[in-house]
Formats: C-alpha cells, sequence, structure tokens
C-alpha cells in the first residue's frame, strides 16, 4: 500500500505539474476541493493511500467574478461563502437554494458546487441546477483550458470527463437576461440532512405579458446521471404555465426519468414525485421573473 | 404514603450539578480516556449473514510489526447459565455474539480481534486474517423463518413454553400466551369487530456516542476497564462469566455515557478488550465506528402483529386477541414477553387472548430499547382502536376513558393496579389545547395511549457528610440524561439542606455497593429510594450525636429543616445544632457520618401516558410534516420536572422518528444498506415542533417522593399517534411502519 | 511507511505544532495529538455534527477536515468557548433550560450555537432549527436546545 500524501499547490502550473507527475509515475492523485464526499470516501470502502492535491490555496480557484455576460464561480469556493454574496443569490437564487442543501450547515462551510459536480454523484443536487442554468465547466490541463457543458460533464454514476491531469478551475454561468430566473427543488425524507430521492431545477424567461420564451429543466437522482429534460422545457415555453402545460411538463419529466429503487425510494416514486418537483419548480422559478 | 405535600425543592428546576463539565468539554465519556502505552483494539467481523466457520488463522496478522495479539472464540471461557439483570439472557449465547464460535449468524458478527500499535496497523492486521467460511442461506424475513422449511440459525433449537417439548428444532426460540376470559363468547357479545396486521421495522436505539471502552490487565491478572455503560456491575458480571474470570479481578469503572436507551446493557467490546490487554500486557483502547454500532449491535426487534378487538355499541369492549411474532436477532431474547404484557394493559378487558413469538433471524441480536417491545404492540392495538372508534363515530379519546384501567382493577398481564394515573391522563388530553384547536386544512390528528410497568430491582447508596456539612452522594447508576440531580434534590429535600451544598458521584464496582443497569425506568425510583434511605440513616445518626452534644435520649431530639432540635415537650435549653454543627464537632461525638442503604425495590410505579399529535401531509409527495405534539404522561411525582421533560420529548422524537423513516434495511444477503445517520434518519431538529409536555402527577405510594419511572413510557405512543393522525389527514389506512412518503403516496394513489 | 507532516496552528488562541498523517483529520488531531476530548465523534462522516468546530470562524466538521489542512488556521473548539469570567452565556442557558440529556452532543451543540449567534442575532425558530440540523440530539427531541439558544440569543442582544 502506498502511502497518503497532501500538497496545496499556489498555482494552477503547480496543480498541473503535480497532477502530471503522479499521472507519469502511474501513482494515484486525486483533486481536494471541501472534502465532504472526499473524506468520507476515504473512510469507508476507497481507503488505499494517494497524492491529496488541496486546490484552495490557488487564486482562481477562489475567483468569484461577475461579468456582463456571466458569472464564474471558483471550485474552491464553498456553499456558506457563496450563500453570502447577496449579488450571486440575486443572479441565480435556484442554484444557490441547490447548494444551500447540500448537507448541514457544518458540510456548507466546506462543500463546494465544484465538488458536488465532481463526485458525480446521480443525486448531487447543484448539478440539475446548475444543467438549467446552461452551466459550463472550466477545466485546467496540460494543454490549457477547455470548457464543456455540465450536462456532458457527468460521464455515468461517479465518473466524469476529467483525465488525470485535469481539474475543474471553476464554472461559468450566462448571466440570467430579462425576466429570467430559476429555482431547484429537490425531496428528501426529512426536512435535511438527507440524499436528494429526486430533484428538479429550473430555469425560464419570460415575455412581457408571461408568456414563457425560453425554458431549461434538469432532473437529478432518477437516473444514473442528472438529465436536461428537453421535452419538459418545450411543454411550457409559448405558456404562460398554466395547468395543462405545468402538467405536460411534470409528465414529460417522469418519462424522462430511469430511476431505481433503492434504500431512499422506489423507482415509481421517484418517477412521480419528479415530475412534482417540476411543476412546483417552474412555478418558483417564473413568480422569481416576474419579481 | 406520598400525597400532595408542599415541597422545598423537589418540583424545582436547578442546575445540574455535572453541567458545568458537560457544556465545557471537560466531561470523560467512553472514548476520552487515554493511558499511556495504550494499544488499539480492532475487530474483524463477518461479511455474510449466516455461514459456517471452517476455519480461522490469525497468524500472519500476528507477524505483522506493530501487532500485539490476535484473539478469536476459543480463548474465551464456554459459560451456561444466565448472566445479566434487566436484560438477563444465556451467557453462552452473550459469548458467541461476542464473538462467533462455529457459525456467524449476521452480517457484521465479530469473529477475531487484534491489538496493535496503532489502529492503522490494526485495521491492516485484520486484512490479514484468513477465514474460511461455509456460507448458508440467510433468514431475514420473520414469516419465512417461522415456516417448517426454513433454514435454520440454531439446530437445536427447540420452541421453548410449549405445553410439549417439540418435535424437531425450529426458529421459533420460544412462544407465550396469555389469556383471560372467554374469547369466544366475548367477540360474540360484540356489537363490532376490527381486525388488522401491523409491521413494524427493526429499530436502532441511535445514541450518538459509539461503544468505548479501555481495559487494562495487570501481571496478577486483575483488570481495570473504563467503559460507556449504562450498568457497569452488570458488565463486570458479564465480562467474568465470559472470561472464567474471577469478580473481585475486574473492576469496572462507568465513563460519562452519550445515550444508551437500553443499547447499552451488554457488552460487546468489554470482554474483547480485557482479554486482548491479558496477551498483550499493555492497556488495550476499543471503539465502534458507526457502521459497527450499527451492523454489530443490539436494536429492537422488527415485528409482525395481528390484532382483533370486538366492542359493544357505547364502546364497551368485550374481546381482544393478538398474535405477536417478534425479532430475536441471532440469539434467542426478543421482548415478546413484555410486548404481549403491555398491549392490552391500559385497557378492561375480561376475554383476551395474546401468542407471542421469539424468532431467530440473521440479524443482529436485539437489545433493550426504551419499553422493550411495548412500542411495537401498542402500535398495533392502539390503530385498532383508532379503528374502532372511528366505526362507532366515538371521540377516540372517550373511546379509551370508557375502558380504561383503573386502581383495583385486574390487568391482563396479572396483578391488581395499585393506584395509576390514566383516566387523568385522558382527561388532560381531552382538556389540552392541542385536542380542542381546530385543524388546519390538510392537517390531521391522531391520538394513542400507552403503557410501561416500570421496574425496582437492586440499588446502593452512600451518603458522606464532610466537615463542613457539605454531602457527597456516591451510587452506582450512570447518570444517562441528568439523574445526579434528582438524587441531589431528594437528598436534599430529605436532609433538609441547600441542593447546591450536595454532590453526587457515580462510584466505581469498588467503591459503591452492586447496583442494576440504570434502565427500566428505575433510577429515580429505585436508586432515589436508596439515596433517601441513607439519608435517613444520617439523619437518625445526627439526632444520636446531637443527644449526645446534649445529654439527652436519642428519642428526644427531632430532626427538621435540615437541623437536630429537641422534641416538642423535651426541656432542653439548647441551640439547633445543623448538620453543619454536627459534621465539626463529629470528631468528638463518635467520628465521620456515613450513612448507607441497600434495596431491592419493591413497588414501582405503572405509567401510562396518552398522546396528540397533529400532522400535515403533502398529498403530491407523501412527506408529513408533524405540527404540533402533545406528550401527556402520568410521572408520580416529578423530582425535576425539565427531566421528566426532557424524557417525555426525547422519547417522543425517537418515536415519531421509528413511525416516519427510521428501519433497517437489509438486501437479499442480509446487509444492512443503511448503516449510518445518513440513511438511517432520525429526527433532526428541523423535523420536530415544540413538544408539548403535561405531566400528571398520581403519587406513587411505595416510593417516599411518589415516583414512578418515566423514560420508557413516552416511546410507546407515539407511533400509533403518528399513524392514527396519517389516517385522520389522507382517510388512508396505513398499518405498517415507517410512514415514508413513498408508502404513504402509494396508499394516496391506490385510493384514487 | 511514516508520511507524517509537521503543522502549526492556532487552536483556543494558543499557537500548537503537531505531527500528522496526511490522511489523518482534524477531530483524529485534536482528540488524540492534542488531547482536546471535548471535540466528539458520533460518526466520522459529517452526520451528526458532534464534531463540531469553527474553522476560521466558519462552523465545520472537524471529521471532514485533514488535519493538514490547518495550517495557520485559527481553529475554535468547546474547550475555547467558555470566557475568562466564566461560562459563555450559551453554555449557562444550555444548564438552565436543561438543554442536555446524556450531553454527548451537547459541546457540538454549544459550537454550532455560537456560529448562528455571531450571523444571525435574533434568529427566529425555524433558522435556530435548519441551523442545528446539522446536529444530531438523540435525548432531548430539540425542545430545549431551541429554548436555550433562544434565551441565550437573547441575553447576548441585550449584551450587545
Amino acid at each position: 500500500m502506498g502511502g497518503y500524501t497532501y500538497v496545496a499547490p499556489a498555482t494552477v502550473a503547480d496543480a498541473l505539474t503535480i497532477l502530471s507527475e503522479h499521472k507519469n509515475n502511474g501513482t494515484r492523485a486525486q483533486v481536494l476541493a471541501g472534502g465532504t464526499d472526499l473524506l468520507v470516501q476515504m473512510r469507508s470502502g476507497d481507503n488505499a493511500g494517494r497524492a491529496i492535491v488541496d486546490i484552495k490555496n490557488i487564486k482562481e480557484s477562489n475567483n468569484l467574478v461577475f461579468g456582463e455576460t456571466e458569472t464564474f464561480i471558483g471550485a474552491a469556493i464553498s456553499s456558506a461563502v457563496l450563500n453570502e454574496s447577496e449579488k450571486l443569490k440575486e443572479l441565480f437564487p435556484g442554484l444557490l437554494e441547490a447548494a444551500d442543501l447540500i448537507g448541514s450547515t457544518q458540510i456548507q462551510g466546506r462543500a463546494t458546487i465544484a465538488g458536488n459536480l465532481c463526485n458525480a454523484s446521480p443525486a448531487g443536487d447543484t448539478i440539475p441546477a446548475l444543467i438549467a442554468n446552461s452551466g459550463v465547466c472550466v477545466i485546467s490541463g496540460p494543454s490549457g483550458e477547455r470548457q464543456m457543458a455540465v450536462e456532458e460533464f457527468v460521464t455515468g454514476v461517479g465518473t466524469n470527463a476529467l483525465s488525470s491531469e485535469e481539474f475543474v478551475l471553476g464554472l461559468r454561468l450566462p448571466n440570467p437576461a430579462l425576466r429570467t430566473s430559476d429555482a431547484y427543488l429537490r425531496f428528501i425524507p426529512r426536512t435535511e440532512m438527507d440524499i436528494a430521492v429526486a430533484g428538479a431545477g429550473v430555469s425560464l424567461s419570460l415575455s412581457e405579458d408571461g408568456t414563457c420564451i425560453a425554458a431549461r429543466v434538469a432532473i437529478g437522482a432518477v437516473a444514473p446521471t442528472a438529465l436536461l429534460v428537453e421535452d419538459a422545457a418545450e411543454a411550457i415555453v409559448g405558456s404562460k404555465l398554466d395547468e395543462g402545460a405545468l402538467s405536460k411538463a411534470s409528465e414529460a419529466c417522469s418519462g424522462a426519468a430511469s430511476p431505481i429503487s433503492d434504500k431512499r425510494g422506489t423507482a415509481e416514486y421517484r418517477r412521480k414525485v419528479v415530475g412534482v418537483l417540476c411543476k412546483r419548480a417552474a412555478v418558483i422559478a417564473r413568480d422569481r421573473a416576474l419579481s | 404514603m406520598a400525597e400532595a405535600v408542599d415541597y422545598k425543592i423537589i418540583g424545582e428546576r436547578p442546575v445540574r450539578p455535572d453541567g458545568v463539565d458537560k457544556v465545557t468539554g471537560r466531561a470523560q465519556y467512553g472514548a476520552d480516556l487515554s493511558l499511556p502505552n495504550t494499544l488499539i483494539g480492532s475487530v474483524l467481523r463477518s461479511p455474510h449473514a449466516h455461514a459456517r466457520i471452517k476455519s480461522i488463522d490469525v497468524t500472519a496478522a500476528l507477524s505483522m510489526q506493530g501487532v500485539y495479539a490476535a484473539i478469536t472464540s476459543e480463548d474465551f471461557a464456554s459459560p451456561d447459565g444466565e448472566v445479566g439483570g434487566e436484560a438477563a439472557g444465556s451467557a453462552s449465547d452473550l459469548a458467541k455474539n461476542v464473538m462467533a464460535t462455529d457459525k456467524v449468524l449476521y452480517h457484521g458478527h465479530a469473529v477475531a480481534a487484534i491489538a496493535a500499535s496503532t489502529k492503522e496497523i490494526a485495521d491492516l492486521a485484520l486484512d490479514a486474517i484468513v477465514v474460511e467460511y461455509d456460507v448458508l442461506e440467510p433468514v431475514l424475513d420473520i414469516d419465512e423463518a417461522m415456516k417448517d422449511t426454513a433454514p435454520l440459525l440454531d439446530p437445536d433449537c427447540y420452541t421453548q413454553n410449549l405445553p410439549e417439548k417439540a418435535e424437531k428444532p425450529s426458529n421459533i426460540a420460544s412462544v407465550m400466551q396469555l389469556s383471560g376470559g372467554n374469547l369466544e363468547e366475548g367477540f360474540a357479545a360484540a356489537d363490532i369487530i376490527v381486525e388488522g396486521e401491523y409491521n413494524i421495522p427493526m429499530a436502532h436505539q441511535g445514541y450518538i456516542e459509539p461503544h468505548a471502552c479501555t481495559a487494562t490487565v495487570n501481571e496478577a491478572g486483575q483488570a481495570t476497564v473504563w467503559c460507556c455503560t449504562q450498568g457497569h456491575f452488570e458488565f463486570r458480571s458479564m465480562t467474568a462469566a465470559l472470561l472464567g474470570m474471577n469478580i473481585a479481578d475486574l473492576k469496572f469503572i462507568a465513563s460519562e455515557i452519550g445515550g444508551g436507551f437500553g443499547g447499552k446493557t451488554v457488552v460487546y467490546l468489554e470482554p474483547v478488550a480485557v482479554l486482548l490487554s491479558k496477551i498483550a500486557g499493555r492497556p488495550v483502547k476499543m471503539t465502534m465506528s458507526r457502521e459497527e454500532v450499527f451492523r454489530a449491535t443490539g436494536p429492537t426487534s422488527g415485528t409482525h402483529c395481528k390484532v382483533k378487538v370486538g366492542a359493544k355499541k357505547d364502546g364497551t369492549l368485550t374481546a381482544a386477541s393478538a398474535w405477536l411474532a417478534y425479532e430475536a436477532g441471532a440469539f434467542a431474547g426478543a421482548p415478546m414477553g413484555p410486548g404481549a404484557m403491555c398491549i392490552f394493559a391500559p385497557y378492561k378487558l375480561e376475554n383476551f387472548f395474546v401468542e407471542a413469538f421469539d424468532v431467530l433471524v440473521n440479524k443482529p441480536k436485539v437489545a433493550a430499547y426504551r419499553a422493550p417491545g411495548a412500542p411495537q404492540s401498542a402500535h398495533a392495538m392502539e390503530i385498532a382502536l383508532d379503528d374502532l372508534a372511528r366505526e362507532l363515530e366515538m371521540d377516540p379519546i372517550d373511546l379509551r376513558l370508557k375502558n380504561a384501567v383503573q386502581e383495583g382493577d385486574q390487568a391482563t398481564y396479572g396483578p391488581k393496579f395499585p393506584r395509576i394515573g390514566f383516566k387523568e391522563c385522558l382527561e388532560a388530553a381531552k382538556n389540552h389545547p392541542n385536542y380542542k384547536t381546530a385543524l388546519e386544512e390538510g392537517t390531521g390528528r391522531g391520538v394513542s395511549a400507552g403503557f410501561w410497568f416500570n421496574v425496582g430491582m437492586q440499588s446502593s447508596a452512600e451518603v458522606h457528610v464532610n466537615e463542613n456539612g457539605t454531602v457527597t452522594l456516591v451510587e452506582g447508576n450512570p447518570d444517562i440524561g441528568g439523574s445526579r440531580a434528582s438524587m441531589c434534590i431528594m437528598a436534599s429535600e430529605t436532609l433538609g439542606i441547600e441542593y447546591e451544598s450536595i454532590r453526587a458521584m457515580i462510584g466505581d464496582t469498588e467503591s459503591t455497593g452492586f447496583s442494576n443497569v440504570t434502565g427500566g425506568s428505575r433510577t429515580t425510583f429505585a436508586t432515589g429510594m436508596a439515596v433517601v434511605q441513607a439519608c435517613e440513616d444520617i439523619i437518625a445518626q445526627c439526632k444520636a450525636r446531637a443527644a449526645v452534644t446534649w445529654g439527652v435520649d436519642e428519642d428526644q431530639v427531632e430532626w427538621q429543616d435540615g437541623q437536630a432540635i429537641p422534641a416538642p415537650g423535651v426541656n432542653a435549653d439548647v441551640k439547633p445544632l445543623s448538620l453543619a454543627d454536627i459534621a465539626s464537632q463529629a470528631h468528638k461525638t463518635g467520628g465521620p457520618l456515613l450513612g448507607r442503604a441497600s434495596l431491592n425495590a419493591q413497588g414501582p410505579g405503572p405509567s401510562f401516558a396518552v398522546n396528540i399529535c397533529d400532522l400535515k401531509v403533502d398529498q403530491e409527495t407523501g412527506k408529513v410534516d408533524v405540527t404540533a405534539f402533545t406528550a401527556i404522561q402520568d410521572a408520580g411525582k416529578a423530582i425535576h420536572p425539565d427531566y421528566v421533560e426532557g424524557q417525555m420529548q426525547g422519547g417522543t422524537s425517537q418515536g415519531l422518528g421509528w413511525a416516519l423513516n427510521e428501519e433497517y434495511i437489509f438486501d437479499a444477503n442480509g446487509v444492512m444498506e443503511n448503516a449510518g445517520f445518513l440513511d438511517y434518519r432520525i429526527p433532526v431538529a428541523s423535523d420536530l415542533p415544540m413538544i408539548d409536555c403535561h405531566i400528571v402527577e398520581v403519587p406513587n405510594p411505595t416510593h417516599p417522593f411518589g415516583v414512578r419511572g418515566v423514560g420508557e413510557t413516552p416511546i410507546v405512543t407515539p407511533l400509533a399517534a403518528a399513524a392514527n393522525a396519517v389516517r385522520d389527514a389522507t382517510g388512508v389506512r396505513i398499518n405498517d411502519l415507517p410512514l415514508s412518503p413513498p408508502k404513504i403516496l402509494e396508499a394516496l394513489d391506490g385510493n384514487d | 511507511m511514516s508520511n507524517k507532516v509537521q503543522i502549526q496552528s492556532s487552536v483556543n488562541g494558543e499557537i500548537v505544532d503537531f505531527l500528522c498523517d496526511p490522511q489523518e483529520t482534524l477531530l483524529d488531531v485534536l482528540r488524540n495529538r492534542l488531547s482536546l476530548t471535548g471535540t466528539k465523534e458520533g460518526c466520522a462522516t459529517g452526520d451528526c455534527g458532534a464534531c463540531s468546530v469553527l474553522l476560521d470562524g466558519r462552523l465545520t466538521c472537524s471529521c471532514l477536515v485533514l488535519g493538514v489542512e490547518a495550517v495557520d488556521k485559527e481553529i475554535t473548539t468547546i474547550e475555547g468557548i467558555s470566557e475568562k469570567d466564566g461560562l459563555h452565556p450559551i453554555q449557562r442557558k444550555f444548564l438552565e433550560r436543561a438543554a442536555l440529556q446524556c450531553g454527548i452532543c451537547t459541546p457540538g451543540l454549544i459550537v454550532a450555537t455560537k456560529a448562528l449567534l455571531e450571523k444571525h442575532k435574533d434568529p427566529d425558530e425555524e433558522t435556530i432549527r435548519y441551523w442545528l440540523a446539522g446536529n444530531l440530539c438523540r435525548c432531548t427531541g430539540y425542545d430545549k436546545i431551541v429554548r436555550a439558544v433562544q434565551d441565550a440569543a437573547k441575553e447576548l442582544s441585550y449584551e450587545a
């Protein structure tokens, strides 16, 4: 068994060098941001030694940049810090809600959106919210930066598109257009501390008269990866989110879901509830877009 | 006999004497002790729920650097007979549970243990132990387990308590029956009969502190063990039996204990740590991970119940019958007895029949959990009564009032009830604002009632009067929920001195007399009685010392308000002598003052409870939100009402958790799938409303201050209260627990 | 096989140096290397909150932080909550309200409450309950804990 080592590089370049060295040596390295998933994994099944590469000392990973057309969220910023930004909450209330749902206050102080994404759990709360907001991953690697839509980033249960020489530096989100807002809802049996049984993120834009002119709907915990449900978006675009359109969107989400039955809920239950969540999230997003 | 009296401090709410250490991090719990030169002990656990152990080879592990001891069941004694107090059971089964012998009977069952210089080395050494298993089919479902065709956990298990010896072995370890009157006639006399079938899942006590201990054995074979336990004397007996040691060679020191609820009344680690230390010649510390706590300590039984109740149109019960099957886990000893005895206990019933089964399954061996067995059977009965009330269009509290037992009534479990407060609890519920408040749309209300016997058993106490008149109490019951405060209050009231001048300590097994576990709701009752008697011993001594001082006869001295005074009519020109006066002169009047008492307390007072539960159900997701909850219970007399309410609120929270979310989930191989607090979902702060408490005080005549036990009854009632409220909110009856969102939604959709 | 790292950190206002393995949690460092056993382990997976500490003022589960991450950080544990002249008002209110039974969750709850009241001077019941949702208590049903926090908030706002 190789032991553990820990390194906290101060620059992107240093981090990439370390990752490449490990790749070339055939040794394992793993990136640490908040650590709320990683430390648990180290204590259960996967306890083999490795190099832990902490990206919290990298300046760019801690950047929160409000651009004219887009917003950049550094990979090392914790949910608690993000939720203290009024500006960010105003722009992406749904995404922030999703980030706020990851675990307890204690977990909030550590957990990051990028970590939630890289962990690639089917039930990760921020993933549907990121997809609904057309989020893009900014990936640092040996040949520079590359970008990838969030819905393409997660490749399966616990797997993502990163090579062992890359890490996520942050997330890029287009700023919402006029009368555009988002919402994320998840279902858990308790009020807190659970993993999502189902989740739905909705972002939508309204015309002046309240007609939905654009929408993105994403669902989580009901398939191996979070899904962008275009049929659901189509169902509400052109409507004023009347009961009929919402029902169609809801059915589209239930139809797109391919859930499993496990200790957290039955497949049938998840399929039903994801539709309910889509409907409710859409209404919240609409109310926000109007306000 | 205690009547409504004006007490000086009983019923007040002073700060607990051990409080400061517990809010500053000073208090030492099971895992907080570190002795120099300590090794870490770790347990190898079975990856199978049911398998024969063909061989265990520890040689590779033992040869590793940093490994100092490796043990298997061969290193243990082969005890027979029974051990333990309230949770007494077969010593041989206990030994096999602590370390598997020929078979492993649940996933997580201990098969070997290691002591090493660090946790990492110990864990690596566990990986180096080679165990060959012959994997057998696990028996996981109680109904399947009871069938003739089921694989057997124990081929020598012949059902006990049958009229004739069983012809062949089975997984039914024992049966019991309770009956009275004539069931057929009773049901024939009924205008209405309700019946139902109910499943309640296996659930864990969920104490936040994992089991932990440190043991050190010297060259003379004398062992000292620090551990978190509900009863260090019983842990000592069990450890002595399992290791074939002389009790005199074992000293147990109870650390502070981070919750138990019955789960820390049996040993898991302690004998292992002693054995490892004996071999290694160094102290050995062992702590369980949360996962080990779930997989390998004793939860309470999953239970399958069938109940049938008959009544007249006016609500008078004419007959009731129950069939109750309790999972024992890997070894016999499910709480089917108390479950059977409690189910009909609150009601006047001439004609009844209860049959209960103790059933082996490949799951962890159950341990006590707050009113063991009663919540499961009460859940069934209290739902049946709710159904009955609905069919009769009768108020559910009125239905219970109509049939409630009172003093002098014959209990279905045997004795005649002494003075009890069930009707008072029901009346209090009926008059409670919670019961009168109108329900909001989408909300439902459920009520239920429950009973627990409470126990007495053995306790010891000593009272040391210091030279300035302050007092040190020594007793043998670990303080899980504020019992030091109650002991100090009772001593203060008895002696007539300030609460603040009394300190209470939990003596180790060498510094106070034998005491049974802190459990069975017995501590404030029985140990409290011992404390009061020990204080009375001091008063008698003080009177004698005053008599010597004053040159009068002892019977010419009285004790009043913490002072010796001359009895009325005694002509003595003396100043009263306070406890401090007497203590300061004790060296002149006969030496230090030491009072003591030991007893096997008789006459515990049964405690009844009634709950009102309001909740809202999300019709689209099936999620339940408890909006209001009122717990009403007869405490006899609340010595420290905060801690009585604390028991009521804590039991409510556990009961609601069990009702709504908590359950052991096993896969087809018998592996628990939710062995952590993430997926074994105990209530969090945001899940609950304030829990309103109403303490009824109908004094227990056998206790000097009227105390009944209060700790256990609170968990008996919330299961059915929640289920009845869900029925009220949705119109759909769900008999099985937990009332999880998928289950509720399925029922709602089925109803469309 | 040891890759132990030397770390300097500040715990309860005191500079401390310790050696730890790279994979060792801050919880284990506090308990086993610094003998600060007031911080408790209930689960080691971030689900119970018994190991709550403040890390640079932010509420955290010390079981989800590596010891090596504590470099140059300010850590406050339950042992650092009391004030020079006695108990912190939060500690006092927990005692007065009987907000503990067994007491194992109490250190974590007090640390969490301190973080709460630094951020929200006058939290309503819902805010308190959600803030403390990561601190499991099995004994009390939370009722008296919530009341103790409300009392402490009141007292602290009078003091301010």
